[in-house]
């Protein structure tokens, strides 16, 4: 114990004296956290169309006002003819075209029904989606604005419908950030946890000091211990910062759940992530091999997580993946505890597969530690 | 029983494909200051990491201080000390950070031993708040040698504490040794070169991992086979192209402005030599009988 402590100074002593990583520890993480949400964020704005009116009439000039009017359109232009506008998309200044056919008013109240035609650059399959969808639900609105125009008062109405009344729990106002600034958090505490404590071994390595330090008396199990704990300690606050001054002063997020319950799980997840930053150094021998390997797994474990896309709508293949990954199970978690305020009852699968992670890692790591040398 | 004991150490690399070091056997008694001479690759260090404990011989037994390395390893690396040939201490730590981080290590203090590296301590002393890689390649041995003696080891072990060091620091840091060694410390140190060699008690020759000799510098001298001269001409390429070609002289190195010489027979006189040599152009001849340097001795040596 006695070594152990005095491993701990050295090592802190050394991380605080690191002009490179002291920065990326405490600032980073704060940046990330204040960029990363805006950049992620799904809901799709400025979409540009392109019109193409043929009709020219009092009912299709209120259409296209209320579009333009919605916030999610930006009137880019209108065409004379379609081929003209799809000439707008091909340059990159549209990405949708609105046809309104020539004669759209007369026939809408002559035969009761018209069509209208919409193409949609796909490139980008999320903002096409989106912008298909937006468009269409404007357009029905649009559809039943002028069908309550058109009843007369006292009747009944000509055909019954059925209207949806949505109601959103857990993120009420569907707030982007709710959903992405856990998920970030959680990514950021894995950067920590595995990078950083691979890289730190892998340095001694590097410098021969794991060498001086083998021919003390000093055990392997205390020098692993001694890097362990600094950058667990390191994981806790970056959460922490990331949790109670980013998400809570900046977005207003506040945990619903227990806090406590976070941090247990914290906990026990950045024990299995240290666990793979210590199994990567006993493969890597320079600081350039740990940190290749750690960007590998980083890369997969964020976007295979549910951080951007969620698990169901994954192939199986990646379904599986995703479930052997240990981020996964983490952002979940912070998602249920922040957002839905799960308890213990509800994460015990949750708690059982990540102790299963910091086991299997930890095992896998000292197995292969002591092999090598 | 000898300090340090190996017999019969084989280890070898990538499965067998290099021998570094092949049935290598030698003691080192206590108190002694016992070098390892060789040129690079010559398998000291693998020696050196054997007998620290780093790395297990695939066969053949070694003692250090009454301890196996392989069972007892651990009470080994509670007494020896160790200075790796590459700078191995926290380069972002302070030189007094450093000092205390191996004694505490060592469940010892600084205080207590101080009487031990003082007088290496007391040069370093200005500079105690630098951070250890910024300091000059003297000091910085100096630092590794005193974190190796702090906790007062009972045998202590330099890989190379002197390659890439100058002259004036090298002196002092053979004079250090010395001092050490009336404390009564058994020291191993390995080094590439010859010239220091004669600061040891004893000396080992090694060459491919194979032992060559072991003595006192001056046993080998002494053992040298050949009368040994030192030759030179005004052109030096050319007379080495003479002296190899002739077959009546057995060898023929350069050795800064001579040539160092050995005869395959006494008929062969220096006047003989130095008429042929003058038939081939050569002037300003200069010829004389030497006493060997271990260098000599190391060639011939290498060439048996």
């Amino acid at each position: 114990m006695r070594e152990l402590k005095f491993l701990l100074q050295k090592e802190f002593k050394q991380i605080f004296r690191n002009k490179g990583l002291l920065p990326l520890i405490f600032v980073v993480p704060f940046v990330q956290l204040l960029i990363l949400p805006l950049a992620a964020d799904y809901e799709v704005k400025n979409i540009n169309i392109s019109i193409v009116d043929q009709d020219h009439s009092s009912y299709s000039q209120h259409l296209i006002s209320k579009i333009t009017s919605s916030g999610y359109f930006k009137l880019a232009g209108y065409a004379p003819t379609f081929n003209e506008g799809f000439k707008q998309i091909e340059n990159g200044q549209a990405d949708l075209i609105l046809e309104i056919p020539t004669g759209f008013e007369r026939n809408l109240i002559r035969e009761n029904q018209q069509k209208l035609f919409i193409a949609i650059n796909a490139i980008n399959g999320v903002k096409a989606g989106l912008g298909g969808n937006y468009l269409s639900q404007i357009i029905s609105d649009y559809n039943s604005d002028i069908r309550v125009q058109w009843i007369r008062p006292g009747r009944f109405k000509e055909a019954p419908t059925i209207q949806l009344v949505s109601s959103n729990w857990f993120n009420p106002f569907m707030n982007y950030n709710y959903f992405m600034v856990p998920g970030i958090l959680v990514v950021l505490v894995t950067m920590v946890g595995s990078y950083m404590c691979a890289l730190n071994i892998v340095k001694e390595k590097e410098a021969g000091t794991i060498e001086q330090i083998n021919v003390t008396p000093i055990k392997k199990y205390q020098f692993v211990l001694g890097k362990l704990i600094p950058f667990w300690i390191i994981g806790m606050m970056v959460f922490t910062i990331g949790l109670f001054i980013v998400a809570r002063l900046v977005y207003g997020i506040v945990p619903v759940g227990s806090v406590l319950l976070l941090y247990g799980y914290l906990a026990i997840y950045l024990i299995a992530l240290l666990g793979l930053g210590l199994l990567i150094s006993t493969f890597a021998e320079t600081q350039q091999q740990a940190m290749s390997v750690a960007y590998f797994f980083i890369m997969i474990f964020m976007l295979m997580s549910g951080l951007f896309t969620p698990l169901d709508g994954m192939p199986q293949w990646a379904y599986v993946i995703a479930k052997i990954n240990p981020v996964t199970y983490f952002i979940d978690v912070v998602r249920m505890i922040i957002l839905k305020g799960s308890d213990f009852s509800d994460l015990v699968y949750h708690f059982t597969i990540m102790t299963g992670f910091a086991l299997v890692l930890n095992g896998l790591a000292i197995w292969n530690y002591r092999k090598t040398s | 029983m000898a300090d340090v004991v190996l017999n019969n150490i084989v280890k070898t690399y990538n499965k067998g494909e290099v021998k570094a070091v092949n049935d290598v056997s030698f003691e080192v008694r206590k108190g002694e200051l016992f070098g390892l001479i060789g040129a690079d690759g010559a398998g000291k260090t693998s020696i050196f990491r054997i007998l620290t404990t780093l790395l297990l011989p695939d066969s053949g037994t070694a003692y250090v201080d009454g301890c196996d390395v392989v069972k007892d390893y651990k009470t080994i690396r509670k007494k020896v000390g160790y200075m790796p040939g590459k700078f191995s201490l926290y380069q972002d730590l302070s030189v007094e950070e450093n000092l205390h981080f191996f004694a505490t290590v060592f469940d010892t203090t600084v205080a207590e031993n101080y009487d031990l590296i003082k007088d290496i301590y007391v040069q370093l002393e200005p500079f105690k708040t630098r951070r250890a890689g910024k300091l000059s390649g003297g000091m910085k041995q100096k630092l590794a040698l005193c974190c190796a003696l702090i906790h007062r080891p009972n045998v202590l072990f330099l890989d190379e504490p002197t390659t890439g060091v100058d002259v004036v620091s090298r002196k002092e840091f053979w004079e250090m040794l010395k001092g050490l060694k009336q404390q009564g410390i058994t020291i191993l140190v390995s080094t590439p070169y010859m010239d220091e060699a004669t600061l040891c008690e004893r000396i080992a020759l090694i060459q491919s991992g194979s032992m060559m000799m072991i003595d006192t510098p001056d046993q080998i001298i002494k053992k040298f086979p050949d009368k040994l001269y030192a030759v030179k001409a005004n052109n030096m390429i050319r007379l080495q192209t003479e002296l190899r070609n002739n077959s009546q002289i057995k060898s023929c190195y350069s050795f800064g402005d001579y040539h160092h010489i050995t005869m395959e027979n006494e008929q062969l006189t220096i006047d003989n030599l130095r008429a042929s040599l003058q038939n081939e152009g050569l002037y300003n001849l200069e010829v004389k009988e030497i006493t060997p340097t271990i260098e000599d001795c190391f060639m011939s040596l290498m060439n048996r």
